[in-house]
């Protein structure tokens, strides 16, 4: 078996899954379960400061969007952070932790944004023996409204401030978690860098209204007749977080800042590609909350077989090896020239491919008596989508032109020479613009 | 219990009525809610759908199970009723494995196609349950059309002619409407009196009168209803069955596969229908199996299919044959029946190979029901009638101007309720171009 261990900020664990802060990590009786079913480590649901509880609500909090067969594609919850007393959780943290010494015990932290209230709370967390903290600066509703969550992780400024303090006042690693409910994800995770934080994590839920009752009028989950926006995750989500990762990954501000991947992560697959993009390992919580903690036994035979396969004796080998590979548009190579191909013998006549290029694209594909369907070179952009519609998974590929060919598109002879827009005659501000 | 399988004779209560009742359950029993909305989840919104040319109605599938997929039922039952008005009916006995089904195109590439008869009928169903059908009548014509012949044919052909407005009079011979829907059909595929209760919510569109025991040829003429009417049409079905003329034909135990099965829709009560021990069934289409596989669900010990040629050759589709083998039918074939025997009643078959051999075989049988087919009985000599067949062009004109016929009777297509349904819609609609034009 492949040695999954994973070294995340001189923090080990066994592997690199991690329940994310969350329901599933709420208490001592769930993070037990879960290390018991194999998790490597956990990031506990996040503590605010001491005195009465957090109230939620008590209607449905979450909502719900469902691809075929009822599949959850993505959650929205309006959950607020744990509502159980902060002395509870303490003694539960410190008894895990000295029960599971070899797995990653985080505790997620969000107190009022003063330094006092920072310091009440990082040594009571520090008695616990847990690994590190992670500050969350994600939550998009709720606590938002009280000036936490993502009221703070919009604002640069104040990420950098806070982190600062816990660095200042608590001397294991500090995560900063980022929400996605910004524009530039670039701008705070160089605020947290500067303010010397040893990671980040994301992303946090997507603000998102999920449904609406069209009896009620209500928004889902809907709380006597009226809904507020909730946070979204689960697989829908991992697209906006896998290009969040890699934004962190190749910015240069951010050079040598590790970063742990959340989002969507519901197979071995998704984590290998987080950890692709530079993630040191993955957060889970919708996947565990829609199958239980036994998933987690997938994606560790999962991943130690692809690793097996790749050759990798650590997780760290493959780690960012996507990353030099993610750039900007204007770098791509513009005389990369392909079309679309039918493999005729795969092809179950569905058609699809014909109503999306001829009714939505570039009148490319032919429909030809018997239905048989093929792809006109001369019309073919090499756009994908008659591929992504194509319900038989290889039957319709992309081939590469070789070069000498003539492109009967453009009627250009494709060549192996690399070129990009900022060279390309049509830019006005390439240099071969002017003639 | 008075019998059980092994009682010598033609006799009734050989099962249990709770085993009855589970025997002549749905065969493809409907979806619900959940079911429909994962099954409606495989189809592939097809371009030009393949589906939707091999129905003979032509209605809109890709369309009716997106509508399914949406959770709007209603308006899948009006995509499905606007080409089909016997939809319902359709989604329960259509051989769906050598229509729609054949060709869908995840049938090519997995072998199992969506399921479109049970999505059919989960939206018809859903919306015959909520409540009227989806058309109203166009403002009255004054014209009137006769139509003749109660079954899918006559009732699609009334329903498209009340529709345009005009005034509608079915004349059937027999004493209740529906034609082979309430006779015919197999009992697990048209349960709980649904033929009935499709024709009452058909005709609530008014209209429409439907008169019974008025026999086209014994009652009136073709000349009278030409006279009476702006036009007519004719969905007699095939009335007459095939006769092989055998010795022995006449033994008390003989007979014809569709009575048998009209007496067995007709059952008010599945425990007092006589069937026999040993029973054999001649022929080898849909009839053949629908009477043996229902022989066997009533109790018979033995039921045997003698067919005369090779099982490819069989007018049941395969899984029509597989059916029957599934609830323990045999099926012989290259054998054809050479005589009965017994004393008064049936109790041996003599079968001959077809191959040329002489070689016979004796079966025992206390029951022989022939299915060796039906055939065109009482159509006005006045019409051109070839094949056994009264010959139509386009949509269904025969060789006597303002007489248009379609269905079993009429030359063109396959003996098949959904056949038939197209048929009486589109000469409907030319009935109507004629009346208005
Ligand atoms: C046993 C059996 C099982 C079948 N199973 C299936 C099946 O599973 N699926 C399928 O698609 N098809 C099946 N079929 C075929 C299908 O039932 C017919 O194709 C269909 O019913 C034809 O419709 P129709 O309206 O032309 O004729 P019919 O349904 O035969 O209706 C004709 C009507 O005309 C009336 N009539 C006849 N003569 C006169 C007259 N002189 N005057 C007045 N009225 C008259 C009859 O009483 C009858 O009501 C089956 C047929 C049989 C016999
Ligand atoms: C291939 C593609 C190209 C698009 N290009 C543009 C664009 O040029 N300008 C724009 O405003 N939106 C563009 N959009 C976004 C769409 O207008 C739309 O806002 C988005 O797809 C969300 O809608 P939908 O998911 O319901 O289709 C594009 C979408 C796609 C899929
Ligand atoms: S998941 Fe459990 S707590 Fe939540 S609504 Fe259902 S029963 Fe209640
Ligand atoms: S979408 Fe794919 S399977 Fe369907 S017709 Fe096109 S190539 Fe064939
Ligand atoms: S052929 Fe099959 S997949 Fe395609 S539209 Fe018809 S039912 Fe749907």
């Amino acid at each position: 078996m492949t040695d999954l261990t994973t070294d995340f900020l001189g923090i080990k664990s066994p592997n690199p899954f991690w329940l994310a802060s969350a329901p599933p990590t709420d208490k001592e009786y769930n993070v037990r379960r879960a290390f018991e079913a194999g998790w490597g480590g956990v990031v506990w649901k996040t503590l605010g400061e001491d005195g009465p509880p957090i109230v939620n609500v008590n209607g449905p909090r979450y909502g719900a969007v469902w691809g075929a067969d009822r599949r959850l594609l993505a959650l929205n919850n309006i959950e607020l952070i744990t509502d159980r007393p902060l002395e509870t959780n303490l003694e539960e943290i410190a008894r895990v932790k000295a029960d599971y010494p070899d797995r990653a015990v985080i505790v997620s932290l969000m107190v009022p944004c003063t330094e006092e209230a920072w310091r009440a709370i990082l040594p009571r967390v520090a008695e616990t023996g847990a690994d590190g903290i992670e500050l969350n600066f994600g939550c998009p509703h709720g606590m938002s409204e009280r000036g936490m969550g993502s009221a703070v992780g919009q604002v640069p400024e104040y990420i950098e401030m806070v982190t600062r303090w816990c660095k200042q006042n608590y001397d294991k690693p500090v995560i900063v978690k980022l929400t996605p409910n910004i524009t530039d994800i670039r701008y705070p995770a160089r605020a947290a860098h500067k303010g010397g934080a040893d990671a980040v994590s994301l992303i946090n839920t997507v603000s998102s209204i999920t449904s609406v009752d069209l009896d009620s009028f209500s928004p889902e989950p809907s709380i006597d007749g009226k809904g507020s926006h909730g946070g979204m995750c689960g697989p829908a989500v991992k697209p906006i977080a896998l290009n969040m990762v890699a934004e962190i990954a190749r910015d240069p501000e951010c050079k040598g800042l590790p970063i742990s991947g959340i989002g969507g992560v519901t197979t071995w697959r998704d984590a290998a590609e987080f950890m692709a993009l530079g993630a040191g390992n993955v957060q889970v919580c919708t996947a565990a909350m829609t199958y239980g903690f036994k998933v987690v036994q997938e994606m560790i035979s999962g991943l130690g077989d692809w690793m097996g396969k790749k050759g990798y004796a650590s997780t760290s080998e493959f780690v960012g090896q996507a990353v030099p590979n993610v750039t900007d548009w204007q770098f791509l190579n513009l005389n990369y020239v392909t079309k679309a191909k039918i493999d005729q013998d795969k092809c179950i006549k569905c058609g699809r491919c014909f109503a999306a290029c001829e009714d939505t694209s570039h009148q490319a594909i032919w429909m030809k008596p018997g239905r048989v369907f093929e792809v006109n070179d001369s019309e073919c952009v090499a756009c994908n989508l008659c591929i992504n519609v194509c319900p038989v998974e290889d039957c319709i590929t992309m081939e590469r032109m070789a070069a000498g060919s003539v492109d009967p598109r453009t009627g250009r002879t494709v060549t192996d020479d690399y070129a990009n827009w900022t060279t390309h005659p049509n830019n006005p501000g390439s240099g071969c613009a002017a003639e | 219990m008075a019998h059980s399988p092994r009682t010598p004779g033609i006799v009734a209560g050989r099962l249990a009525s709770d085993t009855l009742a589970r025997n002549f359950a749905d065969l493809h029993p409907p979806l619900d809610a959940h079911e429909a909305r994962v099954a409606a989840d495989r189809c592939y919104f097809c371009h030009d759908a393949p589906c939707m040319e091999a129905c003979p109605t032509a209605i809109d599938i890709p369309l009716f199970i997106r509508q399914i997929a949406t959770e709007t039922p209603l308006a899948a039952a009006a995509t499905i009723l606007s080409q089909n008005i016997l939809g319902g009916m359709c989604a329960r006995v259509c051989p769906t494995e050598t229509l729609c089904e054949e060709v869908c195109v995840r049938e090519t590439a997995e072998g199992k196609p969506v399921e479109i008869g049970r999505l059919q009928r989960f939206a018809t169903d859903t919306a015959m349950a909520q409540g009227p059908q989806p058309f109203s009548r166009a403002a009255p014509t004054g014209k009137s059309v006769a139509v003749v012949g109660a079954g899918p044919a006559g009732l699609a052909c009334a329903h498209r002619l009340a529709m345009h407005g005009h005034d509608v009079v079915v004349f059937d011979a027999r004493e209740k409407p529906g034609g082979l829907n309430e006779f015919g059909i197999a009992a697990y595929k048209s349960t709980g009196g649904f033929a009935r209760a499709e024709i009452d919510w058909l005709v609530a569109i008014g209209g429409i009168e439907l008169r019974h025991g008025q026999a086209l040829g014994r009652d009136m003429s073709l000349d009278a209803l030409h006279t009476q009417y702006n036009a007519v049409f004719l969905g007699m079905g095939l009335a007459g069955v095939n006769a092989l003329g055998l010795p022995g034909s006449e033994l008390a135990g003989v007979e014809d596969a569709v009575g048998f099965i009209g007496r067995l829709r007709q059952a008010e009560d599945l425990s007092s229908l006589a069937v026999g021990r040993n029973v054999v069934v001649i022929g080898g289409g849909m009839t053949a199996i629908d009477a043996a596989v229902q022989a066997k669900l009533l109790g018979a010990e033995h039921v045997t299919i003698a067919y005369r040629r090779g099982r490819e050759a069989m007018k049941a589709s395969r899984f029509e044959q597989d059916l029957a083998a599934e609830k323990g039918v045999t099926i012989l074939t290259g054998v054809q029946p050479a005589g009965f025997f017994g004393d008064g009643a049936v109790a041996e078959v003599e079968l001959a190979y077809t191959d040329g051999s002489g070689e016979t075989l004796r079966l025992a049988a206390d029951q022989v029901l022939m299915a060796i087919g039906q055939k065109l009985e009482g159509a006005p000599g006045a019409l051109t009638i070839e094949g056994g067949k009264i010959i139509v062009t386009g949509a269904g004109r025969t060789s006597r101007a303002g007489v248009w016929a379609g269905g079993d009777c009429a030359s063109g297509g396959d003996d098949l309720t959904v056949t038939a349904v197209a048929e009486g819609r589109d000469a409907a609609e030319d009935i109507h171009a004629s009346l208005v034009g």
